[in-house]
């Protein structure tokens, strides 16, 4: 493991993400994606009595189910990352307090799931860990009750406003493995552009992921032109468009092989979810449904994976704060380098 | 392409970038809900004064009548898709103020009919209340003051 | 059936016109200026109760009916109206008890039906 640039990792023994697991609700299973997903919820609660209850039973099943496609067991993870959007991660802690793994609570906003695989990647190649566990989750109606208005309120969503995925998406990292691999990080920095509209969380992620970005590009010498696909988290239809606008801007043409899970996981026209997909389980479940199994079935080779995340509360948009975004990547190669 | 490099420029752009909602559509919509819920009130009104009401008790019978049906219909999850559609239509009568105590009441029923439902059930509309209440005291002490009877 | 001759359609559409005036404005303040709306309800609360102080929101009332009393505005007003009078019958001590007292049938409702509503019904994901 040596530090390339200003702030990318590369992994001298990459380590392979060998299992992933998903799991999404109904609203996601009427979706172009629905096919890839594991499993597909009819019923927001799941059985459960709460939201809370039933996001925690999501990502518990997910964890599980990725444990069991895997050929290890349980008891050879050392380690667990996780996290969500619900205050202090309980739909994780809660979920995930009966695995017996050592846990790690890991809060990133919607970039959560990429976090926790940088940091297990990072325990792997140290030699800390043989395999670990990275797993996330989130649900529409625990998000838009703790961070919105109550499910029952009559009022209408502006354009701009983006659709929290209710789901769950957990890969299992392993230091041994034939790939794909993990070959560089590029955890990101904190970046404020005075954004304060709660309804355009695109709009304040795409500089933070744009950011990450450039100076992956600038730390590796890469172009975008390298990966068969560069995918963002959850900046939406908006996002999206500013992302590769902001791109041009300096010189770098990210059109043709770029795309965004919170595009790609529901239909705009039919769906009716405005700016698109949010919420840490948009990429979480976009990548372990559908990008994992591409680059297992070597249909594409090498994938940049930047998940953004808006690191505000209920609170800070109160009073008025703007809105600070993150956004950490990951190259995924089917190739080591 | 322009530089995009402080919040003054991006702020800007993200502006320009970002769709307007389709607010004639919306005003519009608004217009005919709006209009058909104040009706739907007179209706009630003309009834008490038909079966003999005076004029004050009968609009505390027709604000009841709408807060129920709201109530019910929240309670039924019918008035968010409502809402959703009518915008203001349905918010700006006095059913929006139902729908904004009755809907944080059936959400917090997880935590408990003290402190869920109890306790969060003014969390939209407890503004208005307060403003609203403080405002008519105001307006009555300047009264007493200035003697405007 | 003498019911349905009483109704006077010209009130009515007035009445729906008006209504429907005020919530215009209402739409035009959501999406113009990304109020909540929480802030909205108080605007338009505030609004009514000082329109109904200054004597005004009276005639909007006497021109409208239910138009301008459903509303929010009309709430607002409503409170203002009781304040005002209930100080003729109990001076200082009206200003405080007047305009709840005028509107205490709502807020009860409110509250009473919001409680019903909690114990007969769940939460329920938003298809759209």
């Amino acid at each position: 493991m040596h530090k390339l640039g200003k702030q990318t990792l590369h992994f001298d023994n990459p380590p392979t993400i060998i299992e992933t697991a998903s799991i999404v609700g109904p609203k996601e299973s009427e979706g172009p994606m629905a096919g890839y997903f594991d499993q597909c919820l009819d019923d927001e609660f799941w059985g459960e009595k709460t939201w809370e209850k039933a996001e925690s039973k999501i990502i518990k099943e997910t964890v599980n189910m990725a444990i069991a496609k895997s050929s290890i067991s349980s008891a050879d993870i050392d380690f667990c990352f996780a996290g969500d959007l619900l205050n202090q991660c309980i739909s994780s802690s809660f979920g995930l307090r009966e695995i017996n793994i050592p846990f790690f609570g890991v809060f990133g906003a919607c970039s959560t799931f990429v976090e926790s695989m940088c940091l297990g990647s990072v325990f792997l190649e140290s030699g800390a860990a043989k395999n670990v566990i990275c797993a996330t989750s989130s649900h529409f109606c625990s998000a838009e009750k703790q961070f919105r208005f109550p499910l029952e309120l009559g009022n209408q969503r502006p354009p701009s406003a983006q659709w929290t995925v209710t789901g769950s998406g957990a890969a299992i990292l392993s230091s041994n493995g034939n790939g794909p691999f993990i070959t560089h990080i590029t955890p990101g920095k904190i970046i404020d552009m005075g954004i304060k509209n709660a309804n355009n969380m695109g709009a304040a992620m795409a500089p933070a992921a744009f950011d990450t970005l450039i100076t992956h590009f600038e730390d590796t010498g890469r172009k975008p032109s390298y990966y068969d696909v560069i995918v963002t988290g959850d900046l939406g239809h908006i996002g999206k468009e500013i992302m590769q606008d902001l791109c041009k801007t300096k010189g770098y043409n990210i059109n043709s092989n770029y795309d965004d899970c919170g595009v790609l996981i529901f239909d705009k026209s039919e769906q009716d979810t405005h700016s698109g997909g949010s919420g840490c389980a948009c990429i979480g479940s976009v990548f372990s449904g559908y990008f994992f199994k591409q680059l297992r079935d070597k249909k594409i080779n090498k994938i940049l994976l930047i998940a953004t995340g808006a690191l505000m509360n209920s609170t800070s948009s109160q009073q008025g704060e703007s809105i600070p975004g993150i956004a950490h990547a990951i190259a995924i190669e089917n190739e080591r380098i | 392409m322009n530089p995009i490099e402080t919040p003054k420029q991006y702020s800007d752009y993200v502006d320009k970038k970002s769709p307007n909602s389709p607010i004639i559509k919306n005003c519009l919509i608004a217009f005919l809900i709006g209009g058909l819920i104040c009706s739907i009130g007179q209706i009630i009104f003309d009834f008490c004064k038909y079966k003999g009401m005076e004029e004050t008790p009968s609009n505390t019978v027709v604000s009841i009548v709408l807060i129920g049906i709201a109530a019910f219909l929240t309670g039924l999850n019918i008035f968010n898709k409502i809402g959703k559609i009518a915008g203001a239509g349905s918010l700006v009568p006095i059913t929006g103020f139902a729908n904004s105590i009755v809907s944080p009441a059936i959400e917090y029923k997880s935590e408990g009919y003290i402190m869920g439902v109890g306790g969060k059930m003014f969390t939209v509309a407890g503004p208005v209340l307060v403003f609203g209440i403080s405002t008519s005291v105001i307006i009555g002490i300047i009264c007493v003051l200035f003697n405007c009877s | 059936m003498d019911f349905i001759q009483s109704i006077d359609w010209m009130q009515m559409l007035r009445c729906f016109i008006v209504g429907g005036i005020i919530c215009i404005i209402g739409q035009i303040l959501i999406d113009k200026t990304k109020l909540t709306p929480a802030r909205i309800l108080v605007v338009f609360v505030t609004a009514g109760a000082i329109l109904g102080g200054l004597g005004i929101y009276k005639y909007i009332i006497d021109f409208a009916g239910c138009g301008a009393t459903v509303p929010l505005t009309g709430f607002g007003a409503n409170l203002a109206k009781g304040a005002i009078e209930e100080t003729q019958n109990s001076g200082l001590l009206g200003a405080f008890i007047g305009g709840v007292k005028s509107s205490a049938g709502g807020i009860a409702a409110a509250v009473f039906f919001g409680y019903l509503a909690s114990l007969i019904s769940k939460p329920k994901m938003k298809k759209q």
